[in-house]
């Protein structure tokens, strides 16, 4: 917390300080700008044993967040304040007290930028780096150091960074060092930015440092991992491609084994007006890449490997089987099918009927051991076991003026263990389906229902869920879910999870109050998830921006 | 701790100091992308001297669809009789944004469509989460804000957008 004061204090004075400077310039520059949001929430919680919610000492647990940001020309600064009084639950306990984890000053000017202090970042599509966060799972590598952009010519695009990854209040032990090249071949010149075909080349590495100090293993204190990656679009087709290799990085996560790791991730997609199409694939193995050899979860990830699974919206198909890459080996594919049947058709209606159709699969490597250390070889001709399985189909048609009916339906596959980390769970398979309309009785009031059901003959059984929500718009919403585990095989847990809210939105602020039982569940954003237990109390919810 | 909390003050004074002498806001420079892959910096969105709506959104997010989809049937009678120009800026990540191309097109909106696939925009925005729509004027100041997508919503943001084309003052 001192250092982070320390180099705050000198932030501060560099804003003082141009602050100054722009009076002087006023005419010209102008007195530069102030902006930032904000968030609070805040549960009060009440014992429920039923749910295995257990006293909280403090009653009350509270997170919240605020950015400051200050803009003049080509300057910028900002701060972020972080508050955990105490850390509510599903967080990180690590996020305690109060602190001011992210910093920044930057300037550019012409085709260079400059950042020091904390900064995100991403190359390509982040499978060898990515600092980014997810404030409502609690996630964030952000980098402290230096960070330099700059444009050579035109299309062609130049970053190198160094730094330390955030670890809660303070950092990991390792330095990340990182360069990154984009060239926009078209841009290079005037025939070529003529040409129908547009193409985009690109190339990274990254290395990271950590010292050795075990006793028994010899570990690489630098390791570096390349990736090169391509885009190529042509009317209404495109093709994005990328590749990365790293070296033998033997950590916690892998068993210390100082095998290679391989990814790589190919995406071709057609669309055209009312149609839309995408095929992807990937392969990653061994790829788990973090600043400290020892770090578990989500703790300092350098890159970033998403699921190749869609993400679902409604309740009951996101938060009970979510899926998220395995980092030590997984082969994986999708296809996304989005097609709107014309207006005036005889399946269109008046309207016209928009039909959605994802299929996903992720499955292991197909491996064989290796002795000496290198742990297995894989087989990339070969799937491996079934991780996750995932078909859905749904259907948007809108009746008429004040009538728009949704149907759903979706069959997982999902492999327990391997997803959340158990054993002896095996398999889940699952349907779920939902119905979901919206009527809007003028332009002020609608109302939106949500029935959806769940059944397995696995895990806790068959769900069912109704969410009602009414908004008055464009300042009030009032909503109620309740969920039932009806088909749990133990009586005592076939538990109702009622839920009600009261939300009020004025401009860019938002309050939201509620009351009820929360369900055990698993929050995920692309590929990281958040377990949250199961509560009963009451919420409170403040953001804004300004 | 406590030199940071005055420097906060500080710099929250300043916030009252620099909205008094101007009480608007332009948007920032950032450099994201288009859904082609070339590199857009967000200085370049122009319209003009017309209104410009900035639409935050993602494909995982419902309400955001739906406003944006409401929206697309009256487009084409906003953009005559407003000249208003409407950019949908995408924070799907790597996850999902090869995504984001194959749903507008299927879709058929004419929006100009952005992609902000590690939130640099959105963070120098201060938007929270979205749907986050901003509405600017003919200087490109951000005149009005609104964090939600509810049914009735794009009717409200329409009156906006003609008061603003007008270059009446909000309420």
């Amino acid at each position: 917390m001192k250092r982070n004061s320390l180099l705050f204090c000198q932030l501060f004075f560099l804003v003082f300080y141009s602050l100054k400077y722009t009076k002087s310039q006023a005419q010209t520059i102008g007195g530069g700008e102030v902006h930032g949001n904000f968030q609070v929430d805040a549960q009060y919680y009440n014992p429920d044993s039923a749910i295995g919610a257990k006293p909280i000492p403090e009653k009350v647990l509270m997170n919240s967040f605020t950015n400051i940001i200050y803009t003049n020309g080509g300057f910028s600064a900002g701060v972020r304040f972080e508050s955990y009084l105490n850390t509510m639950l599903g967080f990180d306990p690590r996020y305690v007290g109060n602190g001011v984890p992210f910093r920044y000053a930057s300037f550019n000017k012409d085709n260079f930028s400059i950042t020091v202090g904390s900064y995100y970042e991403q190359f390509g599509s982040g499978l060898i780096f990515r600092s980014y966060e997810e404030r409502g799972l609690g996630y964030d590598n952000a980098m402290d150091g230096l960070r330099v952009k700059y444009t050579l010519i035109k299309g062609v695009h130049l970053k190198g960074l160094i730094g330390k990854q955030r670890y809660y209040f303070t950092h990991g032990p390792g330095i990340v060092r990182g360069f990154d090249g984009e060239v926009a071949i078209n841009e290079l010149s005037e025939k070529l930015n003529e040409k129908k075909t547009k193409v985009f080349v690109g190339g990274s590495f990254v290395s990271k440092y950590q010292v050795d100090q075990d006793p028994i293993f010899v570990l690489p204190e630098n390791v570096g991992a390349w990736a090169s990656r391509i885009k190529i679009n042509h009317g209404g087709w495109s093709l994005y491609g990328e590749y990365a290799n790293k070296i033998n990085d033997p950590s916690s996560v892998n068993n210390y084994i100082y095998k290679k790791g391989l990814a790589a991730y190919v995406n071709t997609s057609y669309s055209q007006k009312g149609l839309g199409i995408n095929l992807s694939g990937k392969i990653i193995d061994n790829m788990n890449f973090r600043s400290d050899r020892t770090a578990q979860n989500n703790d300092l990830l350098i890159n970033y490997l998403p699921a190749l699974t869609r993400q679902h919206a409604y309740n009951l198909a996101s938060t009970i089987y979510p899926y998220a890459t395995q980092p030590n080996g997984e082969m994986a594919y999708q296809g996304d099918i989005t097609y709107t049947l014309k207006k005036d058709s005889k399946l269109g209606g008046k309207y016209g009927t928009t039909v959605l159709l994802n299929y996903s699969s992720a499955n292991g490597l197909s491996t064989t051991p290796e002795n000496s250390g290198l742990g297995y070889k894989a087989n990339y001709g070969k799937l491996g076991k079934v991780y996750f399985k995932d078909f859905n189909i749904e259907i948007q048609k809108k009746i008429n003026k004040s009538l728009k009916v949704n149907l759903f339906y979706a069959n997982f596959v999902y492999n327990k263990d391997v997803a959340q980390g158990k054993v002896g769970e095996g398999m889940v398979y699952a349907n779920i389906e939902v119905l979901e309309f919206t009527y809007k009785f003028n332009d002020i009031h609608a109302l939106r229902m949500e029935l959806q059901g769940l059944q397995t003959k696995q895990d806790h059984g068959d769900w069912a869920t109704v969410v009602a929500e009414y908004t008055v718009s464009p300042k009030w919403f009032f909503s109620a879910v309740n969920q039932y585990n009806y088909g749990n095989s133990v009586k005592a847990n076939r538990l109702f999870y009622p839920i009600g809210q009261i939300g009020f939105i004025k401009n860019s602020t938002r309050v939201t109050i509620g009351y009820g039982r929360q369900r055990a569940g698993i929050f995920c954003i692309g590929g990281i998830c958040r377990v949250v237990p199961a509560s009963n109390g009451a919420t409170i919810s403040i953001s804004s921006s300004f | 701790m406590k030199k940071v909390l005055f420097a906060i003050a500080f710099m929250l004074s300043t916030s009252s100091l620099t909205t008094a002498q101007n009480n608007t806001r332009v948007i920032p420079s950032v450099d994201i992308k288009k859904l082609d892959g070339s590199t857009f910096n967000t200085n370049n969105i122009q319209n003009d001297g017309k209104p410009i709506i900035i639409d935050f959104w993602a494909t995982w997010c419902s309400p955001c669809k739906a406003e944006l989809n409401a929206i697309a049937e009256d487009y084409a009678d906003w953009q005559q009789e407003t000249g208003v120009k409407l950019v949908a800026v995408s924070i799907d990540d790597a996850r999902n944004v090869d995504k984001v191309a194959p749903y507008v097109n299927g879709k058929g909106w004419e929006y100009e469509v952005l992609s902000d696939v590690n939130g640099d925009f959105k963070r120098a925005m201060n938007v929270n989460n979205v749907p986050h729509v901003f509405v600017l004027n003919g200087n490109r100041e951000i005149v009005y804000q609104q964090n939600s997508a509810a049914p009735g919503d794009d009717k409200k943001l329409y009156e906006i957008v003609k008061k603003v084309a007008k270059g009446e003052k909000l309420n």
